[in-house]
């Protein structure tokens, strides 16, 4: 019941936030409704009982992705409206529309099977922290170092791309 | 009313990730493109956590996992990238950036 | 043996690409003297294998295979016997004479040593049509002198009505050739094979039905090489080409293959009696026919043209009768007076700068005693008076027709014969005798270079003494050829046929020589008027009923398909293709267009069209069961 109410609460709010994003002309709305998504996002998988991942989803995301493009947002000029010449959107609600039909056809239809065992089986009685933890430091523990790496990477990267000519003012600048 | 079932989370991703395939293809603004595919990969995460707790696996919250990981360091690169064509060309509309043509 | 067919065979090929390398350099005297040279070796094979024949030894080779597909083989095959030696030697002989003549004819000619590529070209294809042993063979043959012969007649290429001459030969030819390959066909679909040997000996067997329509197909090819009615109009105008041309082409060789034809075929002939009949009619007809329009023509050669399409006729009646013996008398005898004439008008023209109308010459014996000479013998010759040649050739056609009861036939003939002796002499009495009238329109003639004269003789002496060996040819010739007994009632007849026709020869001759030394022509200026005057004059009006009736509706018709169907339908399908395909590619250029939401979109595109195949592949079943009732 609480699970039912739950769910269609939050995918409605979800859908309302992601579909403001995409056709909003502002893009501080954009912005702010990607926020919004993203947290009810987490709500989602605190009820699928992945408490774990909620929480970073509310760190990550919405911390820090959300952070990155407020300050991207910040460096371009977007005191204006964004400029958008009206392409197509015909065609664009056909395509989605009819892929989008198609795959939700696809997920109805009874296509899984019982015959699938769990590889790293949920374990009763532990919490999902834990139970991640253990399966993340044991078995996953290349490719989280590897990812952490790539982390470290894009930082480095990020920073070294925006540092330059830091000192100037853009809106200055001839065209190089 | 229903019994939410794997179905209806498996719909749901679907059309969130839709949702952000129609802002891929609308937005002229590369930011604006951004930010539609960061609705994707959160639609596809919902997937994952949900088809792992419809099997008790603790694969797909690894999966999902991973991928936010991903994209973050995804967004960091991309928006350093973009930083740098915006001081270049002082403008990030799609339309304009059309040299590689075939 | 053999090396003499091939040196008969082959000499004019020889010569041809002799020639051929001085195709488009000035004028080089050795083209012509090795081009005679070759085709005198021709002939002197030609006399030995004459000699060889004769003995009784046919000489057949099998040169190599040609089509060996399945059940059909065609060799190339050569024979000699008895009747293609005959006409080996009639052809070597008047080529030789006539290549020696052209010599001199086409001195100031710029295609001089194209010409006598062309001619040496020609020969060769008659000699191939004559000593092939298989209809395939002689259809090469005769398609390479219709081919050699539109060369020959538009050979003064500029002028637009030898070109269009030639193609009307040529195309009427090719109308003929339609009907004597469907003769062919016939005659392998039913025998198995082409060569002669097989065909004749097994004739006999088939349907009457059956070898009725080999006939009169054959028959139909005939008719166009032999200019027989309707396919006659081209022979004339094929004066156009250059005079030697006219002799070797149309007085000896290439209008007497369809004579050949039927002579070689005489074993199908024989069998349908009828359609034997109705060639004879045919040729009877077109006797006197040509022989009306000779009468009224103001053109030189054109007359000798129309002469020679009524002996042509004379010939195939002699074949449809059953005298094949006799036909091929006359064709040889006919090719020796025939050619003379030709080559002393020759004469004439150039003497006179290629002038053609016989109104504007008159008196030039004076100036060309020799040509005079050598025409008038021609001309008697033509006329059928003894002892010259045509007397015993002609007078046996005209028995063959009493002969056979076929008073008509022989009525007809007899008129033509008078008909003849009158045209021919006109035209000796307007263009020798009489007022000089060329020295009104300012002529200075001459006459022509001695050594054209030395080559006409030989033709000349042929021509009066060529009957003489009537009894040694009919039994040389009928070892092949089967004989032509006459009865008892036309044994007694002959002395009288031959006084009449001698009559009526006579009489022509006496009619144009009083009209023309006294009146300057039989025709007034009011009988000019006369409608048969003019319809004589004409043509009939055939050309141009052709002309009307099957050439214009015809270009009309093919400038409907090329304008409404071939522009709109086949090309506008053709383009229409390219036009598609190129459209497509114009649309989907986009796709690289190097935008990245346009290239996104495409994107979308093939995820979708996965998708639905995704769908369909997994419910592939349920679909199928829903369309067909089919399970799996």
């Amino acid at each position: 019941m609480f699970e039912t109410v739950a769910f269609y609460l939050f995918s409605i709010l979800t859908a309302v936030a992601f579909s403001i994003t995409v056709f909003s002309k502002s893009a501080l709305n954009a912005m702010s409704a990607l926020a919004a998504g993203m947290i009810f996002i987490s709500g989602f998988f605190f009820l699928l009982n992945a408490d774990f991942l909620g929480a970073v989803q509310i760190i990550v995301y919405t911390g820090a992705v959300i952070a990155l493009y407020a300050f991207a947002m910040i460096f371009f000029d977007t005191t204006r409206d964004v400029q958008e010449s009206g392409s197509n959107s015909k065609i664009i609600f056909l395509l989605v529309t009819l892929s989008a039909v198609v795959t939700v056809l696809a997920l109805t239809a009874p296509i899984h099977s019982e015959a699938v065992t769990a590889l790293y089986p949920i374990h009763e009685g532990v919490g999902n922290s834990k139970d991640v933890g253990m399966v993340l430091f044991t078995k996953y523990l290349i490719p989280f170092e590897v990812a952490a790496v790539m982390l470290l990477v894009a930082m480095i990267a990020g920073i070294i791309m925006a540092g330059k000519k830091m000192d100037k003012n853009i809106n200055m600048m001839d065209e190089e | 009313m229903m019994e939410i079932t794997l179905n209806h989370y498996l719909i749901l991703s679907a059309l969130l990730f839709f949702i952000g395939l129609v802002g891929v293809l609308k937005r002229k603004n590369l930011l604006m493109l951004f930010f539609a595919t960061e609705i994707m990969l959160n639609a596809t995460n919902i997937g994952f956590a949900a088809i792992s707790n419809h099997y008790g696996d603790l694969t797909g919250q690894m999966f999902a996992f991973f991928n936010i990981a991903i994209a973050a360091s995804e967004v960091a690169v991309g928006l350093g990238l973009l930083i740098v064509w915006f001081k270049r060309r002082g403008t990030i509309d799609l339309d304009s950036m059309q040299s590689m043509k075939g | 043996m053999e090396s003499l067919l091939y040196i008969a065979l082959f000499a004019p090929l020889a010569g041809s690409l002799f020639a051929a390398i001085y195709g488009a350099s000035p004028k080089n005297l050795i083209t012509g003297i090795a081009t005679s040279g070759l085709i005198f070796a021709s002939f002197v094979s030609s006399v030995i294998l004459l000699f060889h024949v004769s003995d009784g030894n046919i000489v057949h080779v099998k040169m190599m295979d040609w089509i060996v597909a399945g059940d059909l083989s065609i060799p190339y095959g050569f024979i000699v016997d008895n009747v293609s030696v005959i006409m080996m030697l009639v052809v070597t002989l008047v080529s030789t004479i006539v290549h020696i003549y052209s010599i001199g004819y086409m001195e100031n000619d710029k295609g001089f040593n194209r010409f006598f590529s062309y001619l040496s070209a020609f020969v060769f294809s008659m000699m191939v049509l004559v000593m092939s042993d298989n209809f395939a063979g002689l259809f090469i043959g005769w398609e390479g002198v219709g081919l050699c012969s539109w060369l020959l007649i538009g050979f003064w290429y500029h002028k637009e009505s030898a070109t269009w001459a030639a193609n009307e030969a040529f195309i009427m030819n090719r109308i003929a050739d339609l009907g004597m390959l469907i003769g062919i066909f016939l005659i392998y679909w039913n025998l198995g094979s082409l060569q002669y040997d097989v065909v004749f000996a097994n004739i006999g067997e088939l349907e009457i039905d059956v070898v009725t329509w080999i006939g009169i197909f054959l028959f139909i090819g005939a008719m166009g090489k032999s200019a027989q009615f309707p396919l006659h109009t081209w022979l004339a105008d094929a004066m156009e080409g250059p005079t030697p041309v006219s002799a070797l082409i149309h007085a000896a060789t290439m209008v007497t293959a369809g004579v050949y034809l039927v002579i070689r075929a005489n074993e199908v002939y024989a069998l349908i009696p009828d359609i034997g009949y109705f060639i004879a009619s045919l040729g009877a007809f077109v006797a006197m026919f040509a022989a009306t329009m000779a009468l009224v023509n103001r053109d030189i050669k054109r007359v000798i043209a129309y002469s020679t399409l009524s002996q042509l006729g004379y010939m195939f009646v002699a074949a449809g009768l059953g005298a094949y013996w006799i036909a091929l008398f006359h064709l040889m005898t006919h090719a020796f007076f025939k050619a003379l004439l030709f080559l002393g008008a020759g004469n004439v023209m150039h003497a006179m700068h290629d002038e053609l109308n016989i109104m504007k010459m008159g008196g030039l014996r004076k100036v060309m005693m020799g040509t005079a000479v050598l025409m008038l013998l021609a001309s008697v010759a033509l006329a059928g008076i003894y002892p010259f040649a045509g007397f015993f050739s002609k007078d046996k056609i005209l028995e063959v027709a009493f002969n056979g009861d076929h008073y008509i036939l022989w009525g007809t003939l007899w008129v033509t014969a008078g008909l003849t002796a009158f045209y021919s002499f006109r035209v000796v009495m307007l263009v020798f005798f009489g007022s000089e009238r060329y020295k009104d329109f300012g002529f200075h003639p001459h006459e022509a270079h001695k050594f054209m004269l030395w080559a006409m003789a030989p033709l000349a002496v042929l021509a009066v003494v060529a009957g003489f060996f009537e009894h040694q040819f009919m039994e040389f010739v009928t070892t092949i050829l089967p004989t032509y007994s006459f009865t008892e009632e036309t044994h007694h007849m002959v002395p009288t046929l031959i006084l009449v026709t001698t009559g009526i020869a006579l009489l022509g001759i006496l009619v144009a020589v009083t009209s023309n030394m006294f009146k300057e022509g039989l025709f007034s200026n009011t009988l000019k008027n006369n409608f048969i005057y003019k319809l004589l004059d004409n043509q009939y009006y055939i050309p141009k009923i052709y002309d009307e009736v099957i050439s214009k509706p015809y270009a009309e018709l093919s400038t409907l398909f090329w304008k409404k169907i071939d522009l709109k339908i086949v090309d506008a399908t053709v383009d229409g293709v390219a036009k598609a395909i190129y459209s497509t590619g114009e649309e989907t250029r986009e796709v690289q267009s190097g935008n990245l939401s346009l290239m996104l979109r495409w994107v979308v595109v093939g995820l979708s069209l996965l998708l639905i195949f995704a769908v369909a592949y997994t419910n592939s079943d349920s679909i199928l069961s829903l369309i067909g009732g089919v399970t799996k």
